[in-house]
């Protein structure tokens, strides 16, 4: 016999039931109750009838090319008035690429540990933390547009885990500056997402990316805003560029961590982040020279030749000591975009990197070296 | 205060590039899935989804709201346009019937409003309890109870529905034994 109120109590259950999903003794509890009351057992076996035909969510891993065939389809019908920047273009295609990745893992998958290599060593978090790193490094952006920052109240943790020391020197203060600012904000926000589900901050960081897009079709103009990132400070249009570099990468290193493929980006946008990486590799130049004062002394003048194959082929000249204007090539250096790119991020070892040498070989050295101090955790 | 669906469309409406994105993220499986279902052929379905897309994007206004969600109506508007297109390739209407038949189980899932499906969503209850999907969810233990049980509700509903309005072929409808 049922104890009388327990009815409601019961029969508010029974939809859990049906899908098998109350503990064992509240379970236990409504099959006696369903032997006496009618009422409910006639519920119950609808609600199980209709369970039974739930059939498994549908594959969400729909091609990232057809994604970018319906919305082209759908631009040629009817041009959009408020048109994503093309500075924006590949941040949008790689955010969406990673969502639908996240959106693919099980419960065990975002227990796995990603590796993120750097040039200053090599982070090992669990998806849902990469996320609370993309998140916090985004909202420096946001903060550029009007967006709140995604830390609101939280602060670096003064005690349990700590951002491990660099091994490289610091570009900037510990407070804000260098690799120590990026990641006091990502402890900060794993911090403050503890013990929170995944998926809720798998949505947190999908929102400030909406969000960041929007802001910058509706607001973004040329993208000449700057953003502060503490330790460098680049126009909208380049850190947009800058974060869909990373959140590429670092959707690589977790499809790696769980298995599953993850296809690069499409070749105009990979042109767009080997041109970023261009444009900064006198400054990363200028750093190591600064870095190493036993290094050779820079030669006014000189520059590099960088040829990029693939499908995102290209060439580019590098000046190697700073000055641009009429810089000769002493040396040419022809690599793959994709390796350019993994180099970029430390992925790769400068020292074995397939590339295809001519002129000063010394020259080259110096570049494959730099490069990876684009790199950050 | 206008709705989720209500902000997206009023974007869609103003030619919003981001908007067209955020409504592909949001629905392509739901399209895609529908239209793999009626018309069992990848290409076919690739395209549908293409044709389905275009539609809301060039006439976002053909939505109301009065009638039901944005995904319910994506949902009818992919199941009758991929039975459309399979009665034309297909002259044998027990075949289409039978066919539209399956993909309207899904589709009832489908449609129900967001926090109903997540709650009822298969894959997500193995060995979980309604106080997991709760915690998953970040809402109350009785919201997560009242949710599974008006989200199964609906789907019965849907259900015998379609079960009246296909009597040639009545879709089985298995027991299931109790946790």
């Amino acid at each position: 016999m049922t104890a009388p109120g327990r009815h409601e109590a019961l029969r508010s259950l029974l939809g859990a039931w049906a899908l098998g999903a109350c503990p064992r003794h509240e379970a236990a509890e409504v099959a006696r109750h369903l032997a006496g009351c009618p009422e409910c057992a006639e519920e119950a076996a609808r609600l199980s009838g209709a369970a039974a035909e739930l059939t498994p969510d549908d594959p969400l891993d729909l091609s990232s090319a057809l994604r970018r065939q319906v919305l082209d389809w759908c631009l040629t019908r009817r041009p959009a008035r408020l048109p994503i920047p093309a500075w924006a273009g590949p941040y949008a295609a790689e955010s969406a690429k990673l969502d639908a990745l996240m959106r693919d893992l099980g419960p065990a998958e975002w227990q796995e540990v990603a590796e993120l290599p750097w040039h200053g060593g090599v982070q090992r978090w669990r998806p849902a933390e990469v996320l609370c790193h993309l998140t916090a490094v985004d909202g420096y952006l946001a903060r550029s547009v009007g967006l709140p920052d995604p830390l609101g109240g939280a602060r670096p943790p003064l005690v349990g885990r700590r951002p491990p020391v660099s091994r490289v020197p610091e570009q900037g203060g510990p407070e804000q500056g260098g690799p120590s600012g990026v990641l006091g904000r990502t402890w900060a926000l794993i911090t403050a997402a503890g013990g929170e589900d995944p998926e809720q901050v798998r949505r947190r960081w999908r929102r400030q990316s909406h969000d960041l897009l929007q802001a910058a079709s509706v607001h973004g103009g040329d993208g000449g805003v700057p953003v502060d990132y503490g330790f460098a400070v680049l126009p909208l249009r380049d850190a947009f560029l800058d974060r869909a570099f990373e959140c590429w990468i670092h959707g690589d290193d977790i499809a790696r961590a769980v298995d599953y493929p993850y296809p690069p980006p499409a070749p105009a946008h990979l042109r767009r982040l080997i041109d970023l990486g261009a444009r900064i590799l006198p400054q990363l130049l200028a750093a190591r020279r600064r870095a190493q004062p036993t290094a050779a002394a820079a030669v006014p003048g000189r520059a590099l030749r960088l040829v990029i194959d693939g499908p995102a082929a290209g060439e580019w000249l590098i000046p190697l000591d700073g000055a641009g204007e009429g810089a000769e090539p002493v040396a040419e250096m022809a690599l793959d975009g994709l390796e350019f790119c993994y180099l970029a991020a430390a992925h790769r070892d400068p020292d074995r990197i397939p590339v295809g040498e001519e002129g000063d070989r010394e020259a080259i050295r110096q570049v494959l070296h730099a490069l990876p101090l684009l790199s950050r955790p | 205060m206008s709705s989720c669906d209500e902000r997206l469309v009023l974007r869609l409406v103003r030619g919003e590039e981001t908007a067209l994105g955020e409504l592909y993220d949001r629905f392509a499986p739901l399209v895609h899935g529908l239209a793999l279902r009626v018309l069992d052929d990848e290409d076919a379905a690739e395209q549908l989804t293409r044709d389905v897309f275009a539609r809301v994007w060039t006439d976002p206004g053909a939505w109301d709201p009065e009638q039901g969600t944005l995904r319910s109506w994506l949902g009818t508007l992919t199941h009758r346009c991929a039975v459309q297109q399979l009665r034309a390739a297909c002259g044998d209407e027990r075949e289409v019937a039978a066919r539209s038949a399956a993909a309207r189980a899904h589709h009832a899932v489908a449609s129900l409003p967001d926090p109903l499906r997540e709650t009822i969503a298969p894959g997500h209850h193995d060995g979980r309890t309604y106080r997991d999907t709760a915690r998953r969810l970040g809402i109350s233990d009785q919201a997560a109870k009242h949710r599974m049980r008006l989200g199964l509700q609906l789907v019965a509903g849907e259900l015998a529905a379609a079960r009246e309005g296909c009597r040639p072929e009545p879709v089985p409808v298995a027991g299931r034994p109790g946790p």
